[in-house]
Parts: structure tokens; C-alpha cells; sequence
């Protein structure tokens, strides 16, 4: 049932940011139509080989985000491949009615870098932090939204996307996170998610940076003898339904995980398919409705309970609701 | 027929066209349409290097317009160059229609969604950007509303077209001097805006917006110099052609009574009878 390597070895120190760079820079040496657009985030994005390198194919339009989204938008229109790099607070937000009109109501083929996502802008507050992206990007008709796990699934969701002919947001930190597959040698599919962990008591849903502390969990659950699944739903939109309807029928409760608010994002998407298809207990883990403490990521999702020991307390209670009456419609611990 | 006679004929059979879809179909931006038909049945008929038969042409020049409001000219104008057929303008806003209030690229000739203002310049930056890049001499024309200058991003897109030295880009202010509200100097002062476009890097041409001859004139000096982007500033009536819609602010979206239609009509035969 599992084909993918996982990694068991922490302290990668390669932020995906330099990884979409490197892949970019890559494939942009043999297509000159694919560009790179930023707003005077160069630096942030890593793109500053590939403009050393490629200088007629990195447009930099300053500190303007609606300008440099219009801007990608014409470029689409006439053919091009714009890869716009900006960070994902302004540009999910200062740009937000290009993204909607110029991008996916007019269907030209841009791809939106939101670097630094989530509250990869620890201590700079809630101006730099962007924690509403996905519920904003994935109620737009025709964009898609999508989070890589780590820098091998970045690599591979960069690569595809080249070729993925519909507009697209993805979101990316800022810091190096540590691996969790063992290499990029794993099957990738824009809208499957990945199977991490086969498992029949409960389902881990995770994206991005809190896939791997859903691993985490998934193993120091094992040793309390609990078989946990874990899916990495590196596409938010669209959302492989299939996978979930399949771990709620299997497993009959789900813990989502998430570097964002929890309203919107990964854990209502789930639970509007979840509710609607095969209701089953669930827990939504993410950032509460209030600005997010100062603190770096680790000790961020610590505070709000995205931890190897938060989950498993929500594990525990979930099996006991599952177990309860069946499919959780009310909650009776047992013993 | 002396062509500035035979474009003239056309801007009247544009507008008659447009009041009439306006009229029928109960909703519209007449003042808006009306001033911006002149610039349109100049660059439709006269200046773009297009081709209906093929609207995907790679070579053909690129209009967007960023006032997509005034949607109804542009609308007359493509059906008259045959990207759909002429018919199709009777379901203009109704039930199911494509053809809605604001441009739409699913019909053919539009090249970009556009009805939120200040989007046009950019999105017509990246385009001018693109046949830069590919060497391809196509022009990109965009059309803005004067209100709409109100809009930040239309200066950021502004200034990207002159950094990049975008002589192939070719922007036109439909500078009737009124939005919906009032007069524009009253709402958000504009002046002296061609000074402002000119120490953003712009040449500047100012022309009488209703004048043929004058139009002609203007698109065809383009590029006024190298490396730099050119502005059309079009000084326009809001209504025009129709008398009593003329410089009527009330006149921004309003929908003609049965005897005003009849008024209008009348008054484009005579237009026309006098073009001979």
C-alpha cells in the first residue's frame, strides 16, 4: 500500500524558496518563455541567481503587488509562463482582485509564489503573516491552490506546474523544513493527495510544513498501538474527495492540521466534503481566529496545539467519540 | 468615399447600435459608450492590425479596455467586424448571454476579463512586456476612463511602462470629464494631468477625442519617440451624439424613455443625412 520513502532524519537546512529557484532557474534555461516576476522580493524568493543568470526572463515591477499580478496577467495572455514570486501576505492580499479578475476570470496561465507563507514572518506580526491565503484563493472559480510538504515535493510541484495549464496559487515558507520523503523518487499528482502512512483507527490530513508533525504523530501514536493514515493534501484545490470519502469510510474520524486559519482552509474543506459525502468525528487543528503570537514556526504551532503531543490528545478523545456510538454523533469515552 | 467621411458614417452607426441595445435590453452605460465610440471606430476600423477570421492571430495588435463599463460600443463594433455574429447583440445582458456589462474573453476578439478599473494598464504592460521579449512588432492599445485615474494602480503600471520603455504601448484617456457622481476635478482633481503622465516618462498627446481626422492623426505618430510609452489624452463629451445625454452626469447609466429613443434615432438620421 505505501510506495513512498519517507525520511527519518531531521535538519535539512535548504528552504524550499531556494528550491523553487533552482528548479525554475532549471527549466527556464531551456524555455525562454518561462519568466519570473517579482516586487522587489528577489532576495525573499532566492531568485537572485536567476536574475544574475537569466536577466531577460526575471521582470521585477518593485513594490507594486496589483501591478506585478496585471502584469503577469498580459505576459500570460501573450504567451508567456510568468512565475510570480512575492510573498504570500501582500500577495494573497494587496492583490487579491487581479488574482480573481485578471488571472482565473480571464484564465491566463499565471502562477502565484506566495513565499514566506504562513507565519514563516514570526515575530513581524500579523501585517506579515498570512494565514487567511487559502480560504481566500480557494473560493476563486478556476484558480487552484496547492502547499508542498517539503523540498522534494516543491521540486516536483514547481516541475509540474510548468506544464499545468490553468492558473495556480502556491504557498511556500520561509525557512528550511525538515524532510519528509527520503527523495524526490515518489509519484506526484496535482490534486492526489499523498498516502504517507496507511492506517485504519484514524486519519491524519496535513499540508505543508505540518505534514511532518503529522508523521510525527502518526509514529508516537504507533507506539501506543494506534494505526494512524496520514494523507499530505498538497493540492487544497482541487481536492481529492476520493481520498478522503475513502479514510472517513476506513477510519471513521479525521484530525486535519494546518498552517492557517482554521476557518477556510485544509480542515473546512475536508469537513464540507466530510459532512456532506460521510460524516465522521473531526478535529480541526490550525491557527485560531486572532492574531498569531510572536514566536518562530515550531513555537507557533506548539502554542496553537499543531504538536506531536496535541494531536495525540485529540487522537485519543477522537476514539473515544468514534467508538462511542459508532460514527461519533455523540461523544461517550469509554472505561 | 472620402474615408473620414466613411469612419464617421461608421461612429454613427456604432452609437445607433448601442443606444439601441441600451434601450432594449434596459440597462447600460450610455454616457460612457457614447464618448468612447469616436476612439474606438478609429482604432476597429482604421488603425489595429487584426483579423476577425482568426482572432487569435500571434501577430495581431491587443486591446484591452480598462473601462469595461462602457461595454456597449465595443460590443457594436466587434459584431460589426464580424468576431460574432451581429444578431448575437440582441441578447446584450440578457439571460445566459455572454455578452454581459463589461468585456469577456469568452467572445471572440476580447482579449482580457477587465470591469474593475485601474487593471487594464498593467495587464497591457505585460502584453507590450511580451512582444518585447519575442521581438514581434504588434501594438497594445488600452483605454481608461478618466474617473478610473483615481485608481493607485493605474500609476504603478504607469511607471513599469516607462521603465521598460514600452513604445509599443499606446494608453487613451476618454477624458470626458465626468464620473458618476460629478466632475471629475470635483470628486478627485485629475489636473494638470498631462504633466503628471509626462514626469512619469509618457509622451503626451492631447486631441480633440470626437475628431476623426485628429485620431488618425494621433495613432499613427506612434511611437513619438523611442523607448517611450505614448498617452492619448481624447478630450471627450460623455453622451455625445445624442443632445440632451451630452454632458449630462445623470446620463452615466441611465436607460432611454421610449420618447427619448425615438429623439436619439431621430437625431442619428440627421447625423447621418448630413454626412451625405
Amino acid at each position: 500500500m505505501i510506495h513512498v520513502a519517507l525520511a527519518r532524519i531531521s535538519g535539512n537546512q535548504i528552504p524550499n524558496r531556494k528550491v523553487v529557484s533552482d528548479t525554475l532557474l532549471e527549466l527556464a534555461k531551456t524555455n525562454r518563455d518561462v519568466l519570473v516576476l517579482t516586487s522587489d522580493s528577489r532576495g525573499s524568493a532566492a531568485l537572485a541567481p536567476f536574475g544574475q543568470q537569466l536577466p531577460g526572463q526575471l521582470v521585477e515591477v518593485g513594490i507594486a503587488e496589483q501591478n506585478l499580478v496585471g502584469i503577469a496577467a498580459g505576459l500570460a495572455a501573450a504567451g508567456k509562463k510568468p512565475f510570480v514570486a512575492s510573498p504570500a501576505c501582500f500577495l494573497s492580499m494587496r492583490s487579491i482582485e487581479q488574482i480573481k479578475v485578471d488571472v482565473a476570470y480571464s484564465r491566463t496561465n499565471v502562477k502565484l509564489i506566495g513565499i514566506s507563507g504562513g507565519v514563516s514572518y514570526g515575530a513581524l506580526g500579523m501585517s506579515h503573516h498570512s494565514l487567511q491565503d487559502l480560504a481566500v484563493t480557494r473560493a476563486i472559480p478556476g484558480l487552484d491552490v496547492m502547499m508542498p510538504a517539503d523540498r522534494h515535493e516543491t521540486k516536483k510541484m514547481i516541475e509540474a506546474l510548468v506544464d499545468y495549464d490553468r492558473p495556480v496559487y502556491m504557498r511556500i515558507g520561509r525557512n528550511p523544513v525538515d524532510d519528509v520523503y527520503l527523495s524526490d523518487e515518489y509519484p506526484f499528482e496535482i490534486g492526489k493527495a499523498v498516502t504517507l502512512r496507511d492506517g485504519g483507527d484514524l486519519t491524519l490530513i496535513a499540508v505543508g510544513e505540518t505534514v511532518r508533525v503529522a508523521l510525527d504523530a502518526a509514529e508516537a501514536l504507533q507506539q501506543e498501538g494506534l494505526d494512524c493514515r496520514v494523507l499530505n493534501m498538497h493540492t487544497i484545490k482541487p481536492l481529492d474527495e476520493v481520498s478522503i470519502v475513502r479514510a472517513a469510510a476506513e477510519t471513521g474520524g479525521i484530525i486535519t492540521l494546518e498552517e492557517h486559519s482554521v476557518n477556510g482552509g485544509l480542515g473546512a474543506a475536508v469537513a464540507e466534503v466530510v459532512s456532506q459525502s460521510h460524516p465522521v468525528p473531526m478535529k480541526i487543528l490550525g491557527i485560531p481566529d486572532e492574531p498569531a503570537i510572536t514566536g518562530n514556526t515550531a513555537q507557533v504551532f506548539a502554542y496553537y496545539g499543531i504538536s506531536v503531543e496535541n494531536v495525540r490528545k485529540v487522537a485519543l478523545k477522537l476514539l473515544s467519540a468514534k467508538r462511542g456510538d459508532g460514527h461519533g454523533q455523540k461523544i461517550h469515552p469509554r472505561g | 468615399m472620402d474615408e473620414i467621411v466613411r469612419l464617421k458614417r461608421k461612429a454613427v452607426e456604432i452609437r445607433r447600435q448601442l443606444f439601441t441595445m441600451i434601450y432594449e435590453a434596459g440597462t447600460g452605460h450610455t454616457g460612457g459608450s457614447l464618448s468612447n465610440t469616436d476612439i474606438l471606430t478609429v482604432l476597429f476600423y482604421k488603425i489595429m492590425r487584426i483579423d476577425p477570421g482568426n482572432p487569435d492571430w500571434e501577430d495581431r495588435d491587443r486591446y484591452v479596455q480598462s473601462k469595461g463599463h462602457a461595454v456597449e460600443s465595443y460590443w457594436a463594433i466587434l459584431a460589426d467586424k464580424g468576431f460574432f455574429p451581429k444578431e448575437e447583440l440582441k441578447t446584450f445582458s440578457q439571460y445566459q448571454s455572454r455578452l454581459i456589462g463589461h468585456p469577456n474573453n469568452k467572445v471572440p476578439g476580447v482579449e482580457m476579463n477587465t470591469g474593475s478599473l485601474g487593471h487594464g494598464l498593467s495587464i497591457s504592460v505585460g502584453m507590450a512586456l511580451a512582444a518585447k521579449m519575442d521581438r514581434k512588432n504588434y501594438r497594445v492599445y488600452t483605454l481608461m476612463g478618466d474617473g478610473e485615474l483615481a485608481e493607485g494602480s493605474v500609476w504603478e503600471g504607469a511607471m513599469a511602462a516607462s521603465q521598460y520603455k514600452l513604445d509599443n504601448l499606446v494608453a487613451i484617456i476618454d477624458r470626458n470629464g465626468l464620473q458618476i457622481t460629478g466632475s471629475t476635478e470635483q470628486v478627485m482633481g485629475l489636473e494638470p494631468l498631462a504633466d503628471k503622465w509626462k514626469v512619469f516618462g509618457w509622451e503626451v498627446i492631447e486631441i480633440d477625442g470626437h475628431n476623426i481626422g485628429q485620431l488618425i492623426q494621433a495613432f499613427e505618430a506612434v511611437p513619438v519617440a523611442l523607448g517611450k510609452p505614448t498617452l492619448i489624452i481624447a478630450h471627450t463629451i460623455k453622451g455625445k451624439g445624442v443632445s440632451f445625454a451630452e454632458n449630462q452626469v445623470g446620463w452615466h447609466h441611465r436607460v432611454p424613455t421610449k420618447e427619448e429613443y425615438e429623439l436619439a434615432m431621430s437625431e442619428f438620421a440627421k447625423q447621418m443625412e448630413e454626412l451625405g
